[in-house]
């Protein structure tokens, strides 16, 4: 449904310019969970800013169900890595949430009952009435998370959602988008830089190269489902397709950039 | 108990200075008839709240203020988003207003004088021109210091450009709006004064010349006490409206955010 085709990426013009997306293609299925990973730096964010229209590629195009996407397609819903300032201070839980729904033709009780749906899908129903900065940080995701969801969008975009939440948490997080997109049967990108969390979520991990940005390696995740933190991460399976990744990442990226 | 020290603390200061404003003019020490005792001047004060021309004086003061702030207001905040918003604007307007910013205020006086004679229209006049600033720059602050985060947000999930506007980008200006508010309440009050004082536009600045020139010093003292009153009222006013609006604001929230 989603089909990426020698997207490229140049910043600035003439000798200043920087290559931050050098040549990308590939396809995400219909209900398909695809994480994508590649070293810090290594234009994730780009990429996921060119699918969603919200930026111009240089070269290549972004078709979504067969149309060429120019600028914010409504099947898209997009979580941001810095969820308290993708969410609107003065609005409510509920306010920030029902925001995105104004164009959506619904009346006002489907408008209040996808509201309400998508937050009790991540579990935070008695908090429909407080402000985001009354929230966790890890709530406050979850919001974010139940915004894009009401929405009703056929393709979640994800871009590094859980990189500023701490450990506990985010295992959490993971298990909850493991759930709605079950629920929602929404189809899913994922980006991350965390190796662990793209096997460990993804149907498909899609492997970059750093800057300028090439498909390294795009690999099937052969684990049974439901995934749970604990067995899952046992498996050795799961042990060997991560150190595969990371010997990938690790090798392709110079001395000196490795952190 | 704290609270009561707290209160005391803050009190103290002021009570200090009048009881030594008065021991200084009993004893001479400031010559009586210039510096009468601060007690005679409370009196005095408090015998102009009988008064009807007294009030009148600060009616016509707060509203000189009033109207000031409100065309200020009307002019500032549209103007600001307008330049704000836009690079090209933003450019070309650039060096106008570091031109005609900093032009003193009662530097226009002659020409309010020359446009609209001595009556309201005059301090109104200078009261917007000077109140205008303030707020139309921090309005423009506001505009320069929206989240992209936030902005790409709106655009993601489709809202038109107009939207956009009213829902993400003018509530998160807000901030400096009233701030701007706040600062130019003080200045148009300052200009309303100083138009009363120096045109001769009915007011307490009117009041005040008048009561130095019929010797009545006391009287002058007291009705300067009062602009200082009403600048210090008005400013808490706005302080409170502030925190009302903006309780969402990380400078007003009572509550604390979880930890991460």
């Amino acid at each position: 449904m989603l089909e990426v085709m020698g997207l490229g990426k140049t910043y600035g013009e003439g000798e200043r310019a920087t290559r931050a997306i050098a040549d990308v293609s590939f396809k995400v299925d219909e209900g398909e969970f695809v994480c994508v990973v590649g070293p810090s730096g290594c234009g994730k964010t780009t990429l996921l800013r060119c699918m969603s229209g919200l930026l111009q590629p240089s070269a290549g195009r972004v078709l979504l169900d067969g149309r060429q996407i120019d600028g914010p397609p409504e099947q898209v819903g997009f979580v941001f890595q810095e969820y308290s300032r993708s969410l609107l201070p003065w609005m409510s839980v509920r306010e920030n949430i029902a925001l995105p729904l104004r164009h959506k033709r619904l009346t006002k009780n489907e408008r209040a009952r996808h509201v309400e749906e998508a937050v009790g899908s991540v579990g935070l129903t008695g908090f429909i009435d407080h402000y985001p900065w009354e929230l966790s940080g890890g709530m406050q995701q979850r919001v974010a998370i139940a915004r894009a969801l009401a929405y009703q969008p056929e393709i979640l975009l994800m871009d590094e959602p859980f990189a500023s939440v701490d450990a506990q948490t985010r295992a959490d997080l993971e298990d909850l988008v493991l759930r709605v997109r079950t629920a929602y049967g929404v189809t899913v990108l994922f980006v991350t830089h965390d190796i662990d969390e793209a096997v460990y979520l993804g149907d498909r991990v899609i492997v970059l190269t750093s800057a300028p940005t090439q498909v390294h390696e795009i690999l099937e995740v052969d684990l049974p489902e439901p995934r749970d933190q604990v067995e899952t991460k046992e498996l050795p399976e799961f042990t060997h397709m991560r150190a595969h990744i990371f010997r990938a990442i690790k090798r392709r990226q110079p001395a000196e950039t490795a952190t | 108990m704290t609270r009561t020290l707290g209160w005391a603390q803050t009190w103290a200061g002021v009570v200090v200075v009048l009881a030594l404003a008065e021991l200084a003019s009993r004893t001479e020490v400031l010559p009586s008839r210039y510096f009468p005792p601060i007690s005679q001047t409370f009196l005095t004060l408090v015998g102009q709240l009988g008064r009807g021309s007294f009030w009148a004086a600060v009616g016509h003061t707060l509203e000189g203020w009033a109207l000031g702030l409100g065309f200020a207001a009307l002019l500032a905040i549209p103007v600001g988003v307008a330049i704000g918003t836009s690079r090209l604007r933003y450019r070309a307007c650039r060096v106008l207003i570091e031109f005609l910013r900093p032009i003193p205020s009662v530097a226009l006086i002659p020409l309010a004088i020359l446009i609209y004679g001595v009556g309201l229209e005059s301090k109104v006049f200078l009261a917007t021109f000077a109140a205008f600033w303030p707020l139309m720059i921090q309005t423009l602050y506001g505009m320069q210091d929206i989240d992209p985060v936030a902005v790409d947000t709106a655009r993601v999930f489709g809202l038109r450009r107009s939207e956009r506007l009213t829902k993400v980008v003018l509530p998160s200006a807000v901030p400096y709006v009233a701030t701007g508010l706040r600062i130019s309440s003080t200045v148009a009050l300052i200009l309303a004064v100083t138009a009363e004082l120096v045109i001769g536009s009915a007011g307490l600045g009117r009041e005040i010349n008048a009561a130095r020139a019929g010797g009545a010093t006391e009287l002058m003292y007291a009705l300067t006490i009062v602009t200082g009153l009403i600048g210090w009222g008005l400013n808490g006013l706005f302080t409170r409206a502030e925190r009302r609006v903006l309780r969402w604001h990380p400078s007003q929230r009572t509550v604390e955010g979880g930890a991460l």
